[in-house]
């Protein structure tokens, strides 16, 4: 057993870990933060997607103890203090980018680091961008359009009954 | 998981310190060795992780014009900080997915030699040099086939050094689930010669295809790779493939390696 | 906000925010893992690696003594605990009932399929569990596996149950009294076309695994389970009554935020059962999260069909008659609703969009050592689009038919329709949904974009599918007949508050479909009020009146017509009510907009006045109504709803690699009256991605031993972004289903069940249009089986 400090969505964290904690355990378990969901064992579905350092990472595949020190920010974060949904969250209900909400904290958690990296993505760049985020149940249609309408581009011309800017 | 430590030294002499430990294992970005100690398929005393050692991080060229990158560098540091060799730049910018790149080591690849990952074939494809705690060694001498390194117990690889070559690419032909490497084709052009190294196919790991880079020399060119193949007898035969499905995908991507390169 | 978004507080046809996104987006969520309780302990369960063998017997005299092991469960622990039940009982050709093996909670005698629970460890925590069962010592016999269907049936196979007479659970034949003439139909057709085919076995893959967490109140008596279900009422029924033994109001079972079903999470599983039990028999709450790889082993899995069909044409290519021809795997055990899936969801749907007058349908059943089959989005009626729409295809190209003029010929023209296949279509109009098509498809432009295409190398073809389901599931007295153990009603109670607000408590279950959002839609239309005024609860049978849950693409045709029958009962009491204060006569109490109004005068009461009366009753008709405003309904619906759609696709085929990509997917679907368009599009989008991933990538496969080598996503290919397009999706102008108060039909499955023949017809006239002579390629259809397909010639 090890102890362990981060800053978590901006406010200090600590706790007291084994060697094999995920970080997603330590946030799920340790620190109560469930939003962040474990959808495989193999580092593919991308449910756990949180940020290290500014960079998406899948928090069940890295320790709690590598993140020591570290800065995370995670879906519980990403809202105003008043609960005011972020650009990207807004865009997701706006174009109901989401069903069943398993995969949406990974997905927004992507889509928040692909669009610091590249604030104008294309329809193939964001499709590309998600691959590591499985979603069973909206076929992506409605969140690649989501996340174009996020990034302030017009998404008009792709087909759907929420189809105007 | 069984129980382990976690150690996390700040020098390559402090882990390989660490790694003399009995049932100590090196922890690289841990994206193929998570989800392997999750399975219970390993059984670690200790994880020596390898990416808090700053010697080890980073992309720099040497005097020679080769690019030096620490093993512990990510594919998505690679991706955006290896430009002046296209083929690997662009090679380590469709590993896996943007989360598994921010992960992922250079290092870890290579030491793993996963039969379907790409860093192999760039490495093997490029003559690179493995420097490792102790010594180098050449590409050539480094892969001895699937999941088997010249490594020793306890060393460590702490930087990867890659000859430049005038024009490179790798094409990649995914298995559809896990995205690795069905078939991959890295060609690298050099003054000396051209190389051309196939991962994803064959039984030993990745492996160099003479046949295509004998045939590139006189002409670089895919039309130089037109009726070349390789046998389907050593290839790997699985739920995505038949050997003969990956024996036809060498031709095809090596050839679109070769249009590709720039 | 887009400004073609209708304002949150519309009804019926408007498209408002969900308002269960919020706590989605926001990490907030209640998903069953989420709950942990008080000195819960967590099990672990150790499962069979192999896929069959004779339990000798089971070492625990270590694993007992490893830290943090509270107790060790085995098969001698539920000796007298009932079997996992199957709820459906399909009669066979011989009117004999199918064989139905017990199903233990932990494996008693011998293990079944790789992943069959041998024990349960409860421990402290989850590694300690996972520690002592490796600690267990297993005199496991290995014998032979039963894996191929074909040979299970087989003289002298070994038998996945020694106390079955054979692997056969049934043969069905429907309609066994036209065999005859069916047999002759096609003796005497101008023309019979054949396809032979495989529905590949898929596995759900809803994002959230499942979790149990039981719980045990030794002060009151009462279990509580908490898990991810589709139906709680369904698994309170099957639980309580028939495996633990719990009377039902001594068992709670609540299904919180549920992270997506398509059917896997509708079963009662054994994981479940045990923890109920155990948190009772330990006095502690037992948890059990599985991980994928443990989805993969223990999840009911879909599909897996053997079939062939024939279609018999006369010389003026009208369809005559369809054989068809099936061995459907049934696994290990028989889940839930698996018999019902290969029969009834199946046969009745072989007559399609047209007016074949014969249709022979025979299934055998059939039992293997592999994991349980039930279920999945569609459920039997993909395999009956599938194999229909493939031989149709097949036919207009043997023909040097157009496949669209082919369809129209033969197509049902007037409604109802009465099939030979039992079902009666109530409504639709088939030729308008391939016109829409038509248009929206630019099935015109094709020929210049295979050009365009040819143009870089590619090979480009264009498939079309039309098809009809049965949906709105289902009316009990027809199922009962069918051989269904329950009742398929849905329930509902609207209780209006004092202050006017109202609270509807649904047996359905929302777990991705938006009830939350769309049910207030529908009853703030029958009042007029604001639907931010109607909150829905589900998911817990504490609280909600005996529902039998969401599959089937029923909640809104059956629940949202028990809401709509309870709402009407709201009503007319409420109009008493407001015709008592407003002494006039109850039959001219007009409702519009919240308001109510005694007509030719200009009285008029407020909604919230009236609901303030009802538990305020100082001026009130006592004489007449109870105080209160309160009822439940029970809808049983008299007929399926019968969704149908035409649907077209382009594919390119790469033809060095193989590689398929979906270039465009156009729908034209009739799910009657819309409730929320922007719901359906989403439920259509994501059949599509299913029905795609099922035609063009997932498979689950087991080697002769039984051994599943699409264990992981490492394996099993799951539909990623850059695998879509974006689709075009029409829903406009239904035909109303005729025979529920909403005229709704049901769109969940459409896109599942249409899309897998529309793909693959596009690949065959891909791969016909480079030259190919290939008339058919079996699901996924793969990189590596296009390729070889395009080897042969």
């Amino acid at each position: 057993m090890s102890e362990v400090s981060m800053t978590v969505n901006g406010k200090p964290a600590r706790g007291t870990i084994e060697g094999r904690t995920l970080l997603v355990d330590f946030l799920r378990e340790t620190l109560g933060l469930t939003g962040t969901h474990v959808g495989c064992d193999t580092s593919q579905c991308g449910t756990c997607v949180v940020h290290v350092d500014g960079k998406a990472v899948k928090s069940c595949t890295m320790f709690a103890a590598e993140a020591d020190g570290a800065t995370v920010d995670t879906i519980e974060g990403q809202a105003a203090p008043d609960g005011t949904l972020n650009t990207i969250q807004q865009a997701f209900q706006d174009y109901h980018g989401l069903q069943c909400g398993f995969c949406t904290p990974g997905m927004v958690m992507s889509a928040a680091a692909l669009l610091k990296e590249n604030p104008k993505p294309t329809e193939a760049e964001v499709r590309s961008y998600l691959t590591g985020n499985l979603c069973r149940c909206t076929g992506y249609h409605n969140i690649v359009k989501a996340i174009l309408a996020a990034s302030g581009q017009d998404v008009t011309g792709i087909p759907g009954e929420i189809a105007a800017q | 998981m069984y129980a382990f430590e976690i150690e996390r030294p700040a020098t390559i002499e402090d882990a390989v310190k660490a790694l003399s430990a009995e049932e100590a294992q090196p922890l690289g970005g841990g994206q193929t060795l998570i989800p392997t100690l999750k399975q219970r398929l390993a059984m670690p005393s200790v994880l020596v992780s390898l990416t808090g050692i700053p010697a080890m991080r980073g992309i720099c060229t040497d005097d020679a014009g080769r690019l030096c990158i620490g093993a512990a560098t990510t594919h998505a540091e690679v991706a955006e900080g290896a430009g002046g060799f296209a083929g690997l730049a662009a090679m380590a910018a469709k590993i896996g997915d943007p989360a598994v790149r921010n992960r992922g080591t250079l290092g870890g690849s290579l030491a793993n030699n996963d039969p379907s990952a790409c860093y192999p074939a760039a490495a093997l494809g490029s003559g690179a040099t493995i420097v490792t705690d102790r010594r180098e060694i050449a590409a050539d001498d480094f892969f001895e086939g699937m999941f088997d390194t010249a490594l020793d117990e306890g060393e460590i690889i702490a930087e990867v050094r890659f000859p430049v070559p005038e024009a490179s690419a790798y094409a990649k032909f995914e298995q559809p689930a896990s995205r690795f490497a069905l078939v991959g084709a890295f060609v690298a052009k050099y003054p000396e010669g051209v190389r051309v190294a196939i991962t994803g196919a064959s039984e030993n790991g990745v492996f160099r295809w003479t046949e295509a880079e004998t045939a590139l020399n006189g002409n670089f060119s895919a039309s130089a790779l037109e009726g070349l193949s390789v046998p389907a007898d050593e290839m790997i035969g699985d739920l995505h493939g038949t050997p003969e499905y990956r024996a036809h995908l060498v031709g095809v991507m090596a050839r679109r390696a070769v249009g590709a390169a720039r | 906000m887009p400004k073609d978004t209708p304002p949150d507080h519309g009804g019926i046809g408007a498209s408002p925010k969900r308002r269960e996104d919020v706590r989605f987006l926001s990490g907030t969520g209640n998903y069953t893992d989420d709950i942990n309780l008080r000195g819960q302990a967590y099990v672990h369960f150790l499962r069979s690696d192999m896929a069959h063998g004779k339990i000798n017997g089971l070492d625990l005299s270590e694993a007992v003594k490893m830290p943090g092991v509270l107790r060790i469960f085995t098969g001698e622990d539920f000796k007298s605990a009932g079997s996992i039940p199957c709820g459906w009982q399909v009669t066979d050709r011989f009117g004999q009932p199918m064989q139905e093996p017990r199903h233990p909670v932990l494996c008693e005698t011998h293990v079944r399929h790789v992943g069959d629970p041998i024990a349960a460890i409860v421990a402290e925590t989850l590694n300690e569990a996972r520690d002592a069962a490796e600690a267990i010592g297993l005199d496991i016999e290995e014998l032979p596996a039963v894996v191929d269907m074909r040979a299970a049936l087989e003289d002298g196979a070994t038998k996945v149950h020694d106390e079955l007479t054979s692997n056969l659970c049934f043969d069905w034949g429907f309609v066994e009294e036209n065999k005859q003439a069916v047999d002759d139909a096609i003796k005497a057709a101008a023309h019979v076309t054949t396809v032979e085919l495989i529905n590949n076995r898929l596995v759900p893959n809803a994002m959230e695994p499942r979790v149990a967490i039981g719980d045990f109140n030794r002060g009151t008596g009462e279990s509580t389970l908490y898990t991810t279900s589709q139906n709680p009422h369904v698994i309170r029924l099957l639980m309580g009554a028939f495996v633990l033994n719990i009377p039902e109001h001594k068992l709670r079972v609540v299904a919180p935020d549920v992270g997506g079903g398509f059917g896997s999470k509708i079963y009662h599983y054994a994981e479940e059962a045990f923890c109920t039990y155990a948190a009772k028999a330990l006095n502690r709450p037992v948890k059990w999260t599985c991980t994928r790889s443990e989805a993969f082993l223990s999840d009911a899995q879909a599909r897996d069909h053997v079939t062939k069909i024939e279609l018999a044409l006369d010389k003026d290519n009208n369809f005559t008659a369809v054989r068809t021809s099936t061995l459907a795997n049934m696994g290990a055990y028989l889940s839930t609703f698996a018999p019902s899936i290969p029969t009834w969801l199946h046969g009745t749907l072989m007559a399609g969009n047209y007016k074949t007058p014969l249709v022979y349908v025979n299934v055998r059943a059939v039992f293997t050592n592999t994991i349980p089959v039930d279920a999945y989005r569609g459920a039997g009626r993909p395999e009956a689009t599938y194999q229909l729409e493939r031989v149709i295809d097949k036919a207009a190209r043997e023909l040097g038919m157009d496949p669209i003029a082919l369809r129209r010929q033969n197509f049902v023209t007037e409604f109802p329709y009465q099939t030979p296949v039992a079902v009666e279509y109530d409504s639709g109009d088939f030729n308008r949904l391939v016109d829409k098509l038509e248009a929206q498809a630019d099935l015109g432009g094709f020929e210049a974009r295979r050009k365009e295409s040819e143009a870089k190398g590619k090979l480009r073809g264009l498939g079309v599918n039309c098809f009809i389901e049965a949906c709105g599931i289902a009316p009990s007295n027809l199922v009962g007949q069918l051989g269904a153990r329950a009742g398929l009603y849905e329930s509902a109670t609207v209780r209006v508050n004092a202050t006017g607000g109202i609270t509807v408590m649904t047996g359905s279950h929302s777990h991705g479909q938006g009830h939350e959002t769309v049910f207030p839609q529908v009853v703030a239309d029958m009042i007029g009020i604001d639907a931010n005024m109607i909150e829905i609860v589900h998911g817990d049978t504490a609280n909600t009146p005996m529902g039998m849950g969401t599959y089937g693409s029923r909640s809104i045709a059956v629940g949202g017509s028990a809401m709509v029958r309870a709402t009407e009962k709201i009503i007319a009491k409420a109009k008493k009510i407001a015709a008592h204060i407003m002494e006039a006569s109850d039959g001219d109490i007009e409702l519009k907009d919240g308001k109510f109004t005694v007509a030719g005068t200009d009285k008029s009461l407020a909604w919230g006045d009236v609901t303030l009366a009802a538990y305020v009753p100082h001026n009130y008709p006592l004489d007449e109504v109870e105080p209160g405003l309160e009822e439940t309904a029970f809808y049983d619906p008299n007929n399926f709803t019968y969704p149908a759609g035409a649907y077209a696709c382009e594919v390119e085929v790469d033809p060095e690699t193989g590689k398929v990509t979906i270039e465009r997917f156009i729908t034209a679907d009739d799910f009657g009256n819309v409730m929320n368009p922007m719901i359906v599009d989403g439920q259509v989008h994501g059949g599509l991605a299913q029905g795609i991933g099922q035609a063009l990538m997932e498979n689950c496969t087991y080697n002769a031993d039984g051994q599943l080598l699409s264990a992981s996503y490492m394996d099993y290919c799951m539909p990623r972004a850059d695998d879509m397009p974006f689709f075009v999706v029409d829903h406009s102008n239904g035909t109303p289903c005729t025979h529920n108060p909403l005229g709704v039909k049901g769109c969940g499955e459409a896109g599942a069940i249409g899309s897998t023949p529309t793909v693959v017809n596009a690949v065959v006239d891909a791969l016909q249009s480079g030259g190919h002579k290939v008339d058919h390629v079996d699901m996924p259809v793969t990189p590596s089986r296009v390729w070889a397909a395009m080897q042969q010639g």
